[in-house]
């Protein structure tokens, strides 16, 4: 009995929660195109999001081609399909390991980083002075990093597939002497317009989703510095999940459109 | 002095205000007039923080009226109550600065939206060293505020909430955590200002010196009403047991 009421209480919590995200989202979609437009900022938190997990996406990125390379080889060794390889890794990096990866890279440097900068404004009272001071915190602090996200995630998951395939084209240089003209002569041959596409679009989801999540965590953080740990922690681990749910929508609706 | 006929810039009536079952304000009044010092004394949790949280729109009061400068605050829309701000200076009891913004941005910051509110505005930058002056700060100007003291944040808090001219400035709690010698300084400050820019102040604090030194007159808080009103010296000498245990230590 105590079981089912706590249950009950936990997914009445889960359910007002997700309710106030979608009203936060609502609210960034009604102050993004209302003016006035904090471009200053907006680049600000482009080249903070850029630069931050600029490093970690290209060594995660110049790894996982690498690994992947790796790992394969004697695989399609064995049904005598190595000539596939350049087709196989450029297709499973663009289309799904490359977008997913780098963006969970990305939730858990952006997202609980921008969870703790934003919590730990609201427990020292930063946004109330900027609330009194007449200036909305709402557009210059959330709009400003929902809409980096957006954009600069997309832009991080290009540069990771990128050094991925890079990655990658080394080992088959090295363990197989395939030249890189001939990888990526058949790389870009293997790849079509609907493996970008779909994948770059959902990217752009993946993006929004660290955003919204993070500086939704961070801007309604409570009970103190205990408060800012709870929201950047909170904001990877829900970050993580949603990424995987967007993951599973867009692969379902580009199905759809693409036959893929 | 009777100012009973005299318009309040700042009015309270009937203030009531529950977070739960926990009922924190329960029927505060309180006027503050113009170039007047109101302190606002109470225990730990009396609801002085909530009250001035409401003056400013931080926190919906359940029930009351809050009114500004015959405007009524908890009736009006979003870009009125950003206006009317501008016209209230707010110092924070952690001085709130932005902490990753140097001290001129910090300051530039309230100009960015409402600098054509001042009357004889001269330019962002003199604004900016115009107010630091005025707390003695102007060789901080390009420093971040983890590179400050406690009370140098203090102040520099106090210039930021100078910068937009406001007729009104209520400081929470703006001498704890600072050693005496900085409280003093702070107290000092917060007098110059009084009399520099004739503003009206809501003062909240616990410090007895504070009240002493600053006050016109002062409200004592407890159990979310007005407890006792009075000068420092009606209330201080007041033979209320709850009113002197105030003033005891």
């Amino acid at each position: 009995m105590v079981n089912a009421t706590l249950i009950l209480e936990r997914s009445k919590a889960f359910f007002a929660e997700i309710g106030d995200m979608t009203f936060f989202a609502g609210r960034f979609f009604r102050e993004l195109f209302s003016r006035p437009f904090e471009f200053k900022e907006l680049l600000k938190q482009c080249y903070n999001v850029g630069n931050r997990s600029l490093f970690l996406v290209v060594v995660t990125g110049f790894i996982l081609g690498l690994v992947f390379t790796l790992q394969s080889r004697p695989t399609l060794m064995q049904f005598g399909a190595e000539s596939w390889m350049p087709s196989m890794i450029s297709i499973s990096i663009v289309r799904e390991i490359g977008p997913v990866i780098i963006s969970l890279i990305c939730a858990g440097k952006i997202g609980s980083g921008m969870g703790a900068e934003l919590g730990s404004m609201r427990v020292t009272e930063q946004i109330d002075a900027m609330e009194v001071s007449g200036t909305n915190p709402f557009k210059f602090l959330i709009v400003t990093r929902i809409l980096a996200t957006t954009l600069m995630v997309p832009l991080l998951v290009i540069l990771g597939d990128t050094i991925a395939l890079v990655g990658s084209a080394i080992v088959e240089n090295l363990k197989g002497g395939v030249s890189y003209t001939l990888y990526f002569n058949q790389v870009f041959d293997a790849l079509s317009f609907t493996d970008i596409l779909p994948a770059t679009v959902k990217t752009v989801f993946f993006g929004f989703a660290i955003g919204l999540v993070g500086t939704y965590k961070g801007y309604n953080c409570a009970k103190g510095t205990v408060g800012v740990g709870e929201a950047s922690n909170s904001a990877v681990v829900f970050t993580s999940l949603l990424l995987f749910i967007i993951d599973f929508i867009a692969v379902f609706v580009a199905d759809i459109f693409f036959e893929i | 002095m009777d100012r009973k006929n005299e318009k309040p810039v700042l009015e309270l009536k009937d203030i009531h205000k529950s977070f739960g079952d926990n009922h924190v304000l329960k029927g505060f009044n309180l006027k503050l007039y113009k170039g007047e010092n109101l302190v606002i004394m109470g225990k730990s949790g009396s609801g002085k923080s909530v009250m001035v949280k409401c003056i400013v729109g931080l926190i919906q009061p359940d029930s009351g009226s809050i009114t500004i400068k015959d405007q009524d605050i908890i009736t009006m829309g979003q870009k009125e109550l950003d206006f009317l701000r501008t016209e209230i200076g707010f110092l924070f009891q952690g001085s709130a600065l932005y902490d990753s913004m140097t001290v001129r941005e910090n300051l530039e910051f309230p100009l960015r939206r409402h600098k054509d509110k001042i009357e004889d505005f001269k330019g962002t930058d003199h604004a900016v060293k115009e107010a630091l002056k005025s707390v003695g700060l102007l060789e901080a100007i390009d420093k971040m505020p983890a590179e400050l003291s406690g009370g140098m944040q203090r102040r520099v808090a106090l210039a930021r909430a100078l910068i937009l001219k406001p007729e009104i400035i209520m400081y929470d709690e703006p001498t704890t955590g600072l050693d005496p010698i900085t409280a003093n300084e702070i107290i000092q400050l917060m007098r110059n200002i009084q009399i520099e820019y004739n503003t009206s102040s809501l003062i909240i604090t616990h410090d007895v010196d504070c009240a002493r030194v600053i006050s016109n007159r002062m409200i004592l808080l407890v159990d979310g009403i007005n407890y006792a009103e009075g000068t420092f010296e009606e209330l201080s000498n007041s033979d209320d047991p709850q009113t002197s245990a105030f003033f005891k230590n």
